[in-house]
């Protein structure tokens, strides 16, 4: 359960964000989750809602866009989407990938009033 | 200076040496936000940031404090029960080099109260309820150990299997423990702790005969999620397999000095 963890810390990157551009209320939070982040969606909204209140994030729309594991293959180039957290490029089955999406948890925009 | 502890990092430091897995590009927290062109709406800004920057920033710095002293730190991850302290414990036995251990549990200090009984250094961090190890308190804790007389040194994650991979402690490299008694589908089912894993330990291996284990399906499982994973069988009966892992820490920490 360290969904409560990350809400806390992306609560807190909110208001500093909102110092630094002046606003008062921050109106929707997007997020964007890696599928292999190793955060649950839904336990990070519970979370989310029961700790925006009396802060910034207090009248907030959650928005999280669930990003699937995005893999480059350095021997063939080619860009793959895995359905499996099986680290193998799917067209020429090389293990020498890099991984470009999925595996992060990333605040995307804020929207804020001032 | 570090603001926290005082120790003799410049801020220079807390913004440099990201290691190859940090390659993410991400705005910096501290830098003006400025506003979308390519949105409508002024007031939404883009932002791009890790959620847990700040944390990830906290453990560069913990790994710029090791390194300061030429001690490999490593994170030692797994459910509880699956052999860490018993490992660390046999370690004290028989390994050469000096080790100091940092170690994470809700409640009391027995952990490290049974590394000390061996003559090693250990500090005891109780989280409460928090189920990981994070970087800040990691930095606390490094602050009690007499890190400069240290060559290696072992961060015991509070046991769980998937909390404590979300979250960059400073270590250089990770352990993962997955005991026999537990089975080796535990593998398949926190992908994201066992993909963290430079070495996976395979442990209570004396047990094999009263467990329907599968090495091999472990490994081949294991090497599904991180082909690079260095895998041994180990038991704390069996000294020499206990001086492989001991020669696995000597070989990557010789790589580093």
């Amino acid at each position: 359960m360290h969904e409560y963890s990350i809400v806390q810390a992306l609560i807190d990157q909110c208001e500093t964000l909102a110092v630094t551009n002046k606003a008062t209320l921050i109106t929707k939070v997007v997020v964007k989750i890696g599928q292999y982040s190793g955060v649950e969606p839904h336990l990070l909204e519970t979370a989310f809602e029961t700790f925006k209140e009396k802060t910034i994030c207090e009248n907030a729309e959650f928005i999280m866009n669930i990003q699937p594991l995005v893999i480059v293959c350095s021997d063939c180039q080619t860009t793959s989407v895995l359905d499996q957290p099986h680290y193998v490029c799917p067209v020429c089955q090389s293990l020498d990938i890099r991984v470009i999406e999925g595996e992060d948890m990333i605040l995307m925009s804020l929207e804020m009033e001032e | 200076m570090c603001k926290d502890c005082g120790c003799s990092l410049t801020d220079h430091h807390h913004h440099h040496g990201h290691e190859d897995h940090h390659h993410h590009s991400h705005a910096h927290h501290h830098e003006t936000l400025h506003a979308n062109p390519q949105l409508n709406d002024p007031k939404t800004i883009s932002v791009i940031t890790k959620i847990l920057d700040k944390n990830d920033q906290e453990a560069i710095h913990n790994r710029a404090h090791f390194d300061d002293h030429s001690v490999l730190a490593i994170n030692m991850m797994s459910s509880p029960g699956s052999g860490k302290t018993a490992l660390l414990e046999k370690m004290a036995d028989i390994a050469s080099f000096k080790f100091g251990v940092i170690e994470g549990d809700l409640e009391t200090s027995r952990d490290a109260d049974r590394i000390r009984a061996k003559g090693i250094p250990a500090y005891q961090i109780q989280t409460g309820s928090a189920c990981h190890l994070d970087a800040f308190m990691v930095h606390r804790a490094l602050h009690e150990l007499p890190i400069a007389d240290l060559e290696v040194c072992f961060i015991e994650n509070v046991g769980n299997l998937v909390c404590p991979a979300s979250y960059d402690v400073g270590a250089h490299l990770n352990i993962v423990l997955v005991s026999v008694p537990e089975g080796e589908d535990k593998i398949e089912k926190y992908p994201v702790m066992f993909r963290t894993a430079d070495l996976i330990l395979i442990t209570k291996c004396d047990l094999l005969p009263h467990f329907d284990f599968n090495i091999s399906s472990a490994k081949e499982a294991a090497r599904k999620l991180k082909p690079s994973a260095d895998i041994l069988e180990i038991s704390t009966k069996d000294d020499e397999s206990i001086l492989k892992v001991i020669r696995w820490i000597e070989f990557k920490k010789s790589m580093r000095n």
